[in-house]
């Protein structure tokens, strides 16, 4: 029985390392390998969403349709953001996650070992039948990630596949988010108080828990909208007794959570960069835990902010745009927080720092664009325009992208064990964040003016704007490949990184060699207050 | 650099900052102010929680910029070691606070203004199909459908040959416009036949969703004649780019004129063919009274 | 089989992990042949019982491991509050779940029925498109969908399979009684009355399906009604049937004697699970029989 042959190959040897040949990623339970094959996995379906993505600012380069029919641009704009959304930022946090939440608590592997495996092992699975639909002769998902039905409702064969596809994610994130909350709260090395953990983690314990509450809460949407469409139900259905519009207050349940699910592990990888290139502790380490539980928690009472121009009740549309504007003070906080901790630093400007500093300028003008989207009469202009999709852009491509993106690079060195090439790493910054500003804010503009959002063509004066932003986003497109290049170089050589990599550099994380060897904190380490991310310990 | 030099160039850089912000503005396009009492005040509030937004802005990246310039290693600057200072962490958490209530008090004033559709002297039914709009005068027996116009139509297929910049208003025409009276306050009952759509011509200073089985209410007070373009807002399908809403809106008097020549040689062809076309005819009855 | 000493000091990272990949497979093929099924495919149902005999080979496969090494006593009392966490945590998920459709259960009871029928902002909507239909509940909507129909009365059926639900929670708790005693064989025959019980309530609500369906004309076809009740319930009665397997192969596992008084985590998880089993049932007989 394999099962015994397991445990047997176990006591033979306790400290060996990782097994050869491709079963080692297949069959793994360490945490180091499952998170670099979170990672891979993310860069994959970043570079396939980005494809899509490049196939709509094509056919948007210029007015009239020249590339692909309407029906296929609808898909490319659901699966760009299914796929960026479940594929590539989701498992690239899930991926950092299971990388450094073991070691910057000092824990031997991840709690649940086995189901973290079968967490991974699922998204490839889901992922292949979610894109094969796209090869369905109905096509795939036309009628945007958010499955609004009726619209959704319409969707030919692939329709089953696609809500299916998205259980198979909801089941892998809920086995992750568990893991790692069973990690967080059980695996901590003695003297790891929670209000000595790094923000990082604290971060991911409160994103754990958003997921845990509203994947199923998705999972309970698309069920209903699967019985909708094969069995008869009337949930949806207003002849029936049912709405459409409750569709969407079940999904923004879970889908302003999942905004936030997005963004907090950032504002963990964030606090810690900034720190350690400022050589100065974080400023505030106990009001950014609160701040982070409170726009958590915020989350919860939001949701309708998406749905602003459904006809909502007076009363409501009050309670969701004051709800939603109170979150402008725990975010506030939270730059206000990182500013200071820069302040009277002693700074330099490495990759990972030069990402979090341009994190912090252009997702605070991401939460500025949602502190106006919050404001419900200028709602009803900005909705569903390019307003929107300039928004949520800038939180989620210069929010939760360059958040991993400047994680990779921070903790490159202790993966692989050589340092990144810093003037490619200073290239790719600086060609990503200027090409990222060509092709968002103009974005801003096209809102205003009047340019609805999902549409394959536009009225000739919204054309300079499209054209503008089309040639920021191929130069993005192409700046990532240069990431991948310089990823792919790091691992196979260079300049070896030693155990701390950067001057600043304070947490346990740090104290392992670099690459961190396959098993780390065997024996728990013991909690030197002093290397300590934060030093704040006293408060 | 001298501390004097720090000074100069990083207040350049802050001016710098706010000449472009302020220029991005005035060159790029904004929001209308649009034709309504309505879309003036949501253009306000837009306009006002831009400007606090770049001011915060300004204020926070350029704290953000000294630091980076004068809190520098290269510049041998020393870390200091503190964590925390509890008057500036109530000072951002309260004057946030303070900001965010005196925007919600005038953003509550226009909001209720917009919920408000008692007054009004004029009913109208939108209904969003896919992909076009039927638009209903209710009481007055006259009803017609609007879709994208001819020559839009041909220019869109791909690859059609026909440069979008020939075709006038290109994909923001109609064969039917609707056409409304100014001056008078209109009532807009909005829904849809298939799936949910959304009616927006920016002009008028909002948006209202068209949803299935269900009347959303909307309405408008045009002061101004003229033809007003908006589009559908509401993923709806392949063609909702294509369904286009085309306002025109007539001094009273030329409406009227209209109206009667509508209701004239013109049949209702078109409210025959949909489901709920039986329940309009009975709401008309009902809602006969409540029309001027 | 030898095996090393178990090293209570360490926490136990098993090496290899082959039943995930199984796992994966396994739920690809039930959902591809759900799939298929749906879209009116032959093959499919034939793949899709296929991939839920995949799933119960990997669920036994996986599980026997664990037990093995739980017997072996590779596990420490950290590894122990893991399992337990991952309990917790996922039947806090299951909570989510049900929360998802009590919300349109509530959603569409308290606002959107009356809406339909005039109340509110809904004045416009009855008045232009569903004039002389009434909020009432329950109700399979304006457009009667399904036909007439009658609910299930809540102090028949359903007030026994309350009482069955509410019963075998104390059984449960008996069971454990037992087992904090020692007392196996008791143990054994409180476990076989839950099973029992369990069992049993299924039967009772598979015959108020077939009353539902050929007697009151109540199916998921009718309206919101049909829909909220049916699928609440359906998805409860899953979680019984699931519990009611568990609460089986926790009885043979302690006809087998696997666990000690001390040491029962894989009896208190199914135990919780089972309790929340019940707390749901209640929340359905308040809200969609009784109300």
């Amino acid at each position: 029985m394999s099962n015994t042959a397991a445990v047997q190959e176990h006591h033979d040897d306790a400290h060996h390392g990782p097994a050869k040949g491709l079963m080692r990623w297949v069959f793994t339970t360490n945490h180091k390998d499952i998170g670099t094959l979170y990672l891979l996995f993310a860069l994959l379906m970043f570079l396939v969403g980005g494809f899509m993505a490049m196939i709509i600012r094509a056919e948007l380069f210029q007015p009239g349709l020249q590339l692909v029919d309407p029906e296929f641009f609808n898909q490319m704009t659901t699966m760009h953001a299914l796929v960026m959304i479940f594929g590539a930022v989701m498992p690239a946090f899930v991926g950092l996650a299971n990388w450094m939440v073991p070691m910057m608590i000092g824990a031997p592997d991840m709690a649940l070992p086995r189901m973290n495996n079968w967490s991974f092992w699922i998204l490839p699975f889901a992922f292949v039948m979610l894109l094969s639909t796209l090869f369905m002769p109905s096509g795939g998902p036309a009628g945007g990630w958010t499955l609004y039905p009726p619209l959704s409702l319409q969707t030919g064969n692939s329709f089953a596949f696609v809500i299916f596809a998205i259980h198979m994610m909801g089941i892998s994130s809920i086995m992750g988010a568990i893991n790692i909350i069973a990690t967080i709260l059980n695996m901590r090395a003695p003297g790891m108080t929670l209000l000595r953990m790094p923000l990082f983690v604290w971060t991911w314990l409160i994103t754990a828990f958003l997921l845990i509450a509203v994947m199923p809460v998705l999972a309970g949407a698309v069920t209903m909208l699967l019985t909708d469409r094969f069995f008869d139900t009337s949930f949806f259905n207003a002849a029936g007794g049912g709405d459409p519009v409750m569709f969407q207050h079940i999904f923004w349940f879970f889908g302003h959570p999942e905004v936030y699910i997005m963004i907090l592990p950032a504002f963990g990888v964030i606090s810690e960069i900034i720190p350690t290139f400022a050589r100065k502790p974080l400023f505030g380490y106990s009001a950014m835990v609160y701040a982070t539980a409170s726009i958590a928690f915020l989350s919860f009472i939001v949701w309708a902010h998406h749905m602003f121009t459904v006809g909502m009740p007076l009363g409501g549309e009050l309670f969701f745009m004051y709800a939603t504007m109170v979150i402008a003070v725990p975010t506030g906080v939270k730059v206000f927080n990182w500013v200071s901790t820069m302040w009277r630093g002693s700074m330099t400007f490495e990759t990972p720092m030069l990402f979090a500093l341009a994190f912090v300028i252009l997702f605070t003008i991401g939460g500025f664009s949602g502190l106006m989207l919050a404001i419900v009469p200028a709602d009803f202009q900005y909705h569903d325009t390019y307003f929107v999709v300039a928004h949520f852009h800038y939180v989620l491509v210069t929010g939760a992208i360059f958040g991993i993106i400047a994680g990779v690079y921070y903790w490159l060195p202790k993966w692989t064990g050589h340092m990144y090439s810093e003037r490619l790493g200073k290239i790719h910054f600086w060609w990503s964040t200027i090409s990222v500003n060509v092709l968002f804010f103009p974005q801003h503009y096209l809102g205003l003016a009047g340019m609805p959002r999902r549409i394959p063509d536009y009225a000739v004066q919204f054309a300079d704007y499209n054209m503008i932003s089309s040639i920021g986003g191929f130069a993005f497109g192409l700046a990532q490949l240069l990431l991948v290049y310089i990823v792919w170089q790091t691992a196979r050589g260079g300049q070896k990184a030693t155990a701390q990599v950067w001057e600043g550099a304070k947490g346990l994380e740090w104290t392992v060699p670099s690459p961190a060897p396959y098993h780390t904190f065997e024996d728990p380490p013991v909690i030197d207050d002093s290397k300590l991310a934060h030093g704040d310990v006293a408060h | 650099m001298k501390k004097q030099n720090i000074v100069v160039v990083i207040l350049a850089v802050l001016a710098g900052l706010l000449l472009a912000v302020w220029g991005m503005f005035a060159v790029g396009d904004n929001m209308p102010r649009g034709v309504t009492e309505f879309s003036r005040e949501a253009y306000d509030l837009h306009m006002i929680i831009l400007w606090i937004c770049v001011v915060i802005g300004v204020l926070v990246f350029g704290a953000m910029f000294v630091s980076i310039i004068l809190h520098r290693k290269s510049r041998g600057a020393e870390a200091a070691q503190f964590t925390h200072s509890t008057k500036a962490e109530v000072a951002w958490t309260v004057i946030p606070i303070i900001i965010l209530v005196a925007m919600a008090i005038p953003a509550t004033r226009v909001l209720i203004l917009m919920e408000t559709t008692a007054g009004y002297e004029m009913d109208i039914k939108i209904t969003g199909y896919q992909w076009k709009w039927h638009y209903e005068y209710m009481g007055e027996g006259v009803s017609f459908i609007s879709s994208l116009d001819s020559a839009s139509n041909a220019a869109r297929i791909k690859n059609s040959g026909i440069d979008p910049a020939s075709v006038d208003n290109y994909l923001l025409e109609v064969d039917n416009r609707l056409v409304i009276p100014a001056d008078t306050k209109i009532r807009f009952l909005l829904t849809a036949g298939d799936v949910i759509h959304s009616w927006w011509v920016p002009e008028l200073g909002w948006k209202r969703d068209a949803i299935p089985g269900l009347v959303n209410e909307a309405w408008t007070e045009v002061s101004e004649p003229g033809v007003y373009r908006g589009q559908c807002a509401e993923l709806c399908g392949k063609d909702h780019g294509f369904m286009p809403i085309v306002v025109e809106v007539l001094p009273k008097a030329e409406f009227n004129q209209w109206l009667v020549e509508q209701k004239g040689p013109q049949d209702d062809l078109d409210t025959s063919g949909y489901a709920e076309a039986g329940d309009s005819a009975a709401a008309d009855t009902a809602l006969t009274s409540t029309v001027n | 089989m030898a095996h090393a000493k178990p090293d209570h000091n360490h926490y136990y990272v098993p090496h290899h992990a082959h039943w995930p990949i199984v796992g994966s497979i396994g739920v690809t093929a039930l959902v591809v042949g759900a799939a298929n099924m749906m879209n009116g495919s032959d093959f499919g149902v034939y793949l899709m019982y296929a991939g839920i005999a995949i799933v119960v080979v990997m669920l036994f496969g996986w599980f026997g491991e664990v037990i093995h090494e739980s017997v072996q006593g590779f596990y420490n009392r950290q590894v122990d509050t893991s399992f337990r966490m991952g309990m917790i945590w996922f039947i806090f998920s299951e909570v989510m779940f049900f929360a998802a459709f009590f919300g349109a259960l509530f959603y569409a009871r308290a606002l959107v029925v009356p809406w339909l029928g005039g109340e509110g902002s809904g004045a416009m909507t009855n008045a232009v498109l569903w004039q002389g239909f009434e909020a009432v509940w329950p109700t399979n909507g304006p457009a009667n969908l399904g036909g007439e129909f009658q609910t299930v009365p809540a102090f028949d059926v359903p007030l026994v399979n309350t009482l069955i639900l509410l019963t075998s929670g104390l059984t449960v708790t008996m069971a454990h009684w037992a087992l904090k005693k020692a007392q196996r064989k008791a143990l054994v025959l409180w476990l076989a009355a839950t099973v029992a019980l369990g069992f049993y309530f299924m039967y009772l609500q598979i015959g108020e399906y077939a009353h539902a369906y050929n007697e009151l004309g109540l199916t998921l076809g009718s309206g919101i009604y049909g829909s909220t009740f049916f699928m609440l319930t359906g998805f409860h009665g899953m979680h019984v049937t699931l519990g009611a397997i568990m609460l089986t192969v926790i009885m043979f596992r302690s006809m087998k004697g696997h666990f000690s008084d001390e040491n029962h985590f894989g009896f208190e998880a199914v135990a919780w699970y089972w309790h929340f089993v019940d707390v749901v049932w209640l929340g359905l007989f308040l809200f969609v029989y009784v109300l």
